[in-house]
């Protein structure tokens, strides 16, 4: 079955329920609430410590949460009967520090999921793999290995990875707090030209000029909370809380 | 099966086991382990000393141990060492030596190269700037060495050094291989006269294990512990 | 020093009538190979399995790692070969007992089977740390991606961990090879057993301990080189 054909879900693509997650005695998140509706680009930003990265990882089941519930296109996530590498191939997500598989080529990057996974044969899986390579400008490059690009080019190749699995959505965790500045850029591209091809898109990030672009909503989060979660417009213009009013005097300071 | 087992025959033998056979183990180990770190220790010197020849020298020395099964290097040394006693005290024939010399030569010979590895490792571990600041004091090599750099180093491989000297525990059973009374060989004596291989050797085995375990199960509190230090 | 040595020994034909000590000592030699490369494919499939186990989320796999590693580790070479070869059979039910002690190269096969499980909790040791040397994110990636645990570890972590642990599972093969001296004790004939029968037939004591001294340092280096030819192979282009 392919992604198109699962049963839609009328309500939100991701629907986050009062979620709590716990370290042992240390509280990490406090009861989050909030949504992402199919089409929508939502921003996450906080300062470090926030519970942002450990949010966005809740929501395809990389990190387990004790009260709660989260949704994706219609599947309860910490729900027992729900088969979550299925659930995982539909949801795309981006790390900071890229995580390609330093021992496969960049061709074998792309397609040992779509085989593995979705049971994709290696022609179908390379040819959807190279195409994804051509979107992020690098198929020049289809038989080097992850150790031989630079930060950016494996972060572009990490996003076509991702996209070869026919995602719904796709989570994004500071896809560029780990690459040097002057490649940054090239990154942001590949993801505004997604959230303007309709993704469906949660992303941690503090690059608050990609918020502005292409972002629907803000959310704020501090100490484990959701303190904020308005329209970008509301957000930029006049975020409510103090909390949030400090930090972005801070982040745009720079 | 359990019900055949006679236990009786260690009870009746324990003296024998313990008195002779384990203190001849525990007191080879700890010979052989102070030996083999003094040794070690300055083969790893030989090694870091950028001095001409010698590094080559000790190189060849820790490789060429570490090439050699213990069991050959055991009966090595215990055919080599009457010669080595004759060559070294001018005597006109090979000194006879008890068992007890011969093992304590080979594994402080043998152990060095594994200890030295060790020493080699905590030595460089030391910044450099500790021997440029010893020696911007006016310390002299050896001085800088046994008072600066070697305190530091030895506390660094302390756990290292007392899980190879586990290792050396339970090496020193192959002393068996001379007909020697270690623990094993105690054990291995009653079990052949007695008839009782199975409680026997069982019951070493068991001893072995319970004194590694806590003796490992000690190293890595200890390891803890630096690590807190630090 | 009064020995009588005599290099030619090796061309003397041995007491035991199957030719000169030369061949003595290669038959051994053949002997310590062939027992050490077997052992190591015991070692290395359990040592592998154990080793995951030690680094999965579930507490039961890892205490049974960590108890197969306590076990092995903490009892000399020399008493689990005894174990293996008197003890075991006398524990098991009769029939099995009985079979075993009429196996035909019951040294050999005890040989094999007590240097596999001893070195597999060495092996162990060096998987788990090779897993836990990788990034966190790397698992992750592969559970992100929709991997179930198994195809993370068989297509993403192994392969890494593998590489790491390279040079100490080299070592580890050494150790393996070298033990098998140990296996003397229980009647195998391999090469130190040889060198040490050679002695007692011939009485020229320092020319057979060279021989075969001479010998484990040739193995040593094949395999130093063959494993420095293994690590350039399957090196990654790119890695640091």
């Amino acid at each position: 079955m392919t992604a198109s054909a699962m049963p839609q879900a009328a309500g939100p693509m991701i629907d986050i329920d009062q979620v709590s997650k716990w370290y042992g005695d240390f509280q990490v998140l406090t009861n989050c609430t909030t949504n992402v509706a199919k089409g929508d680009v939502v921003v996450v930003c906080g300062p470090s410590g926030s519970g942002k990265s450990t949010l966005i990882k809740c929501v395809n089941a990389l990190e387990p949460f004790q009260k709660g519930q989260i949704t994706v296109d219609g599947t309860k996530i910490a729900d027992k009967k729900t088969n979550l590498p299925k659930l995982r191939s539909r949801v795309g997500m981006v790390f900071q520090h890229f995580e390609l598989f330093p021992h496969l080529s960049i061709t074998d990057n792309l397609t040992l999921a779509q085989r593995k996974v979705l049971g994709r044969g290696r022609e179908e899986a390379q040819q959807k793999g190279m195409a994804l390579l051509k979107r992020v400008g690098l198929e020049a490059h289809a038989h080097k290995f992850p150790g031989q690009l630079s930060g950016g080019q494996q972060q572009r190749v990490a996003i076509a990875r991702a996209l070869a699995m026919n995602p719904v959505v796709m989570l994004f965790d500071e896809p560029t707090s780990a690459l040097d500045p002057e490649m940054v850029g090239e990154v942001l591209d590949v993801m505004v030209e997604l959230a303007r091809e309709g993704m469906t898109m949660m992303v941690v990030t503090h690059e608050m000029g990609f918020a502005r672009k292409v972002a629907n909503r803000v959310i704020f989060m501090d100490r484990g909370e959701i303190v904020e979660d308005a329209r970008k417009e509301e957000f930029f213009g006049s975020p409510r809380s103090e909390r949030a009013q400090t930090f972005l005097s801070k982040i745009l300071s720079h | 099966m359990l019900a055949n087992f006679d236990f009786s025959v260690i009870l009746n033998s324990w003296r024998y086991l313990f008195l002779d056979g384990m203190t001849f183990t525990l007191t080879l180990t700890a010979l052989a382990a102070v030996g083999g770190v003094i040794l070690g220790t300055l083969i790893a010197m030989m090694r870091l000393s950028g001095l001409p020849v010698l590094p080559q020298v000790a190189k060849a020395y820790v490789n060429f141990m570490r090439s050699l099964p213990l069991v050959l290097v055991i009966f090595w040394f215990y055919f080599l060492v009457p010669y080595i006693g004759q060559w070294l005290t001018g005597a006109e024939r090979p000194i006879q030596v008890g068992a007890f010399t011969s093992s304590l030569v080979t594994f402080t010979l043998f152990e060095a190269a594994y200890f030295s590895e060790i020493m080699r490792a905590g030595i460089q571990s030391i910044p450099k700037g500790q021997t440029a600041a010893a020696s911007a004091l006016g310390l002299t090599y050896w001085q800088t060495m046994g008072n600066v750099i070697l305190p530091q180093a030895f506390r660094n491989m302390l756990p290292v050094l007392l899980t190879q000297t586990i290792v050396l525990f339970q090496d020193t059973s192959l002393v068996y291989v001379l007909s020697i009374t270690d623990f094993l060989g105690a054990a291995s004596k009653v079990a052949q006269r007695d008839g009782r291989l199975v409680e026997m050797y069982l019951f070493a085995a068991l001893v072995y294990f319970l004194i590694c375990l806590l003796a490992s199960m000690l190293v890595r509190r200890l390891q803890r512990r630096i690590a807190i230090i630090r | 020093m009064n020995y009588n040595w005599n290099w030619g020994i090796f061309f003397d034909m041995s007491p035991e009538g199957t030719g000169t000590y030369a061949d003595m000592l290669l038959s051994g030699l053949v002997w310590t190979i062939v027992t050490a490369l077997c052992a190591w494919v015991i070692a290395f499939a359990i040592g592998s399995v154990v080793g995951v186990m030690r680094t999965l989320p579930s507490r039961a796999a890892q205490a049974f790692g960590n108890g197969y590693v306590e076990l092995f580790r903490n009892i000399p070479l020399l008493v689990q070969m005894f174990l293996w070869f008197f003890v075991l059979p006398e524990v098991l039910p009769r029939a099995w007992g009985d079979w075993l002690k009429q196996l035909p190269n019951a040294p050999f096969y005890t040989a094999v089977v007590c240097l596999g499980f001893f070195t597999a909790s060495r092996v162990a040791e060096q998987v788990r740390a090779g897993i836990q040397a990788l990034p966190r994110g790397q698992r992750m990636a592969g559970t992100a991606l929709g991997l179930t645990t198994a195809q993370t570890y068989r297509y993403v972590l192994l392969p890494n961990a593998y590489r790491i642990i390279l040079p100490p599972l080299t070592s580890e093969f050494l150790n393996n090879l070298k033990n098998t001296s140990v296996a003397l004790t229980i009647g195998l004939l391999e090469l130190t057993a040889r060198a040490r029968s050679m002695q007692e037939f011939s009485f020229q004591v320092f020319e057979a301990f060279t021989a075969a001294t001479v010998l484990y340092i040739i193995i040593n280096l094949v395999v130093v080189t063959a494993a420095g030819f293994l690590e350039r192979r399957v090196a990654i282009p790119g890695a640091r």
